[in-house]
């Protein structure tokens, strides 16, 4: 019930180990990469912080960052004792080393492929967080003299002319918000006391946009307020106006852009994933085949080299009895 | 009387020539880097060609691209010269090329210098440029139906927006032109009608700016119109006014991007024209050692190595005497036949002087 058995003359385990060690180079410099990936992402994802309600997506980066700088040391390990497999008087001391070095390996590189995962099914969280945070940052557009809401304008305001969207679904989630501050309304006018009165919260509410939400590949000067009167504006039908302003949200736009920049780290990951995979495969074989020579006058000699010892389902059943012993006795002395 | 004369062992010349191969391998690469930077000057100005008159910028950048690819050659060609001059025998292949190498090399380098001094007077060229070239975007800003034209609008309002700049020297420069179009003025309204009229060439002039003339640094909502009117707005007082809009002009902020950028590449420029010089003097010193050495006949005995053979005034002197020499070239004044009388002529020459004592 040996799991993918495979014969190892002299050469074979040769060629095997010293392509391994070039292998876990390879792989040393992809863990660090996968680190500067999730660095960047972690970079990106604080950069428009201000419009997030929580950091619950932020847990991908942080996932791959982990991954990253444990991959560094797995792989610093793995070329070590390839370095070592092929003299047989050095090996045997890497014996009690191996067992635990497979599992936390192991561990990690399913977290690597965990994290891609979590980056497509964070999507939702993403989207919910920046609702939130959108809908907040609109709401305090006008604090700008309250202390700690008074960049949200200027935050609000680049973010829409960076990404080239308007309002959090639209740009008429700026017509059911006041946006404009009481300081800068003259309330001795008819205009503005009748806004004010036509509504049950007492608001200033326009059916205008900042001017961030402002088009320049629009072939008129931009038309701001008074955006769904026809006559208020000269060859102006706004049903079918699609240059003056952005028509785009800015939660569509920002999780487009988050999404399109995971699935690109995604990719990278997954291929990192497949290269330590091979690594730790490659690794396993080098052992097996390595155990079966020691204790041999003839080094040279073919062995059999296998990835598991017994079937899937006996090894799963005594790795966990193995662990139950270790926690069992890590528990006992404190009776 | 030798310029820099330095006296060279064997051994000293088999390690200059061995620096001088690495020396020329770093500056191809520097070579490289003149190349790279040439091209991202070239993609700057290009960038914002659409605001600047004349194109008469880019000969800056194709100046430095051109050095950048020739250094690489002549680099190239160096290193490949200086590995061979540790021989003696290897030299000899070498050696008519090795002068116009040299005087090729010299040329070459001050060429690099005059790229380097290009990057830093071109300002009041730029400024020209930028100056009319932003005076012409902003009059055809409105022409968005004109081919040719129909981007300025949006290139204009990138740059306002990009570069934190309103107008071409200030804000007011906006309301001396028409920036809206009468395709989207109401020319039944009395009020558009007054404005039109209000000015000898009927143009629709307004105290207001563009979108993209708004700073998002301002607490409040953007004024745009009015803003000559004090009293328009509420509350719009100085502190208002000076953050309300963009202060600076975009002259003075593409002018300050550009100056930043060429100053940097200029200074690069500079230093890899010294390094340069250094390896056209070590390589000028392996030259004239490597040829005393094959004048003195045995290649292990010590060489001298200079600069210029001569001070400077009698090369200078020398030089002027064969530039006089060469208008005398017909003029034959060494061929031993002229001035000997041949025997014909003395006789008449004889009975010319016979008669003339007959009579006197």
């Amino acid at each position: 019930m040996v799991v993918m058995k495979m014969k190892f003359p002299f050469e074979k385990r040769v060629k095997l180990a010293q392509g391994l060690w070039l292998l876990s180079w390879c792989a040393t410099v992809a863990g660090a990469t996968t680190f500067t990936l999730g660095c960047v992402l972690k970079t990106e994802l604080r950069r428009r912080a201000e419009v997030m309600d929580n950091t619950d997506v932020h847990i991908v980066p942080n996932t791959l960052m982990i991954v990253g700088l444990a991959s560094l040391g797995i792989n610093y390990f793995a070329s070590k004792i390839c370095q070592d497999a092929l003299d047989a008087g050095r090996f045997p001391r890497w014996k009690n080393f191996l067992k635990p070095y497979f599992a936390v390996s192991c561990f990690f590189t399913v977290l690597m492929l965990l994290a891609v995962i979590m980056s497509y099914a964070m999507k939702g969280s993403l989207e919910s967080s920046l609702k939130v945070g959108l809908r907040n940052g609109i709401r305090f557009y006008k604090d700008t003299d309250t202390p700690g809401r008074c960049f949200q304008k200027q935050n609000i305001d680049r973010l829409q002319m960076e990404f080239q969207c308007c309002g959090n679904n639209d740009f008429r989630d700026w017509f059911e918000v006041q946006w404009i501050s009481n300081r800068y309304l003259d309330f001795s006018t008819k205009e503005v006391k009748d806004r004010v009165k036509s509504n049950v919260d007492g608001r200033y509410l326009v059916d205008g946009v900042p001017f961030s939400c402002c088009n320049p590949s629009s072939p008129r000067p931009c038309i701001q307020y008074k955006l769904t009167n026809n006559s208020a504006h000269y060859n102006y039908e706004y049903q079918t106006e699609e240059l003056n302003i952005y028509l785009r949200g800015c939660r569509e736009a920002l999780v487009n852009y988050y999404m399109s920049l995971m699935n690109t780290i995604g990719a990278g990951v997954l291929s990192i994933f497949i290269l330590q995979g091979s690594v730790l495969v490659s690794l396993r074989f080098l052992q097996t085949a390595m155990e079966a020579v020691a204790g041999k006058e003839n080094t040279e000699i073919e062995t059999e080299g296998y990835l598991l010892e017994k079937g899937v389902k006996d090894t799963i059943m005594e790795v966990r009895s193995t662990v139950w012993d270790v926690v069992y006795s890590q528990m006992s002395p404190s009776f | 009387m030798a310029v820099g004369k330095v006296t060279f062992s064997k051994a000293e010349r088999e390690k200059l020539a061995e620096v001088l191969w690495l020396l020329n391998w770093i500056s191809v690469v520097t070579g490289v880097t003149l190349f790279a930077l040439g091209l991202f000057l070239k993609v700057e100005i290009q960038k914002w060609a659409e605001v600047m008159s004349e194109q008469g910028t880019l000969y800056v950048p194709h100046m430095l691209i051109t050095t950048g690819l020739a250094a690489c050659c002549i680099n190239y060609l160096g290193g490949k010269i200086c590995l061979d001059c540790a021989d003696t025998n290897k030299f000899l292949r070498w050696k008519l090329v090795m002068m116009p190498y040299i005087i090729c090399t010299f040329f070459f380098t001050s060429c690099v210098l005059a790229g380097a001094l290009m990057c830093y007077s071109i300002r009041s060229q730029l400024e020209e440029s930028l100056f009319l070239g932003l005076r012409n975007a902003m009059r055809y800003y409105k022409d968005t139906d004109t081919p040719g034209r129909c981007y300025l609008k949006r290139t204009v309002d990138m740059l306002q927006i990009q570069f934190q700049c309103c107008g071409n020297t200030g804000y007011r420069d906006w309301f001396q032109i028409q920036w809206i179009s009468t395709r989207y003025l109401d020319m039944t309204s009395s009020a558009v009608v007054d404005r039109l009229r209000s000015n000898v060439e009927g143009q629709y002039l307004m105290d207001g700016v563009p979108f993209s003339c708004c700073s998002t640094f301002s607490p409040r909502p953007c004024i745009q119109q009015q803003l000559s009117n004090r009293t328009a707005h509420i509350h719009y007082d100085q502190q208002s006014q000076q953050q309300n809009l963009w202060r600076r002009g975009c002259r003075q902020a593409l002018l300050d991007h550009y100056t930043g950028i060429m100053e940097s590449i200029g200074l690069t420029v500079l230093l890899i024209w010294l390094f340069e010089l250094l390896v056209l003097t070590g390589v000028r010193y392996l030259q004239t050692a490597m040829e005393n050495v094959l004048r003195l006949g045995d290649p292990d005995l010590e060489s001298d190595g200079w600069i210029l053979e001569n001070s400077l005034a009698e090369m200078a002197r020398s030089n002027f005497n064969i530039i006089k020499n060469l208008g005398k070239c017909y003029q034959v004044d060494d061929d031993p036949n002229i001035n000997i009388p041949t025997a014909a002529a003395e006789r008449e020459v004889s009975s010319r002087q016979v008669q003339v004592p007959v009579t006197g």
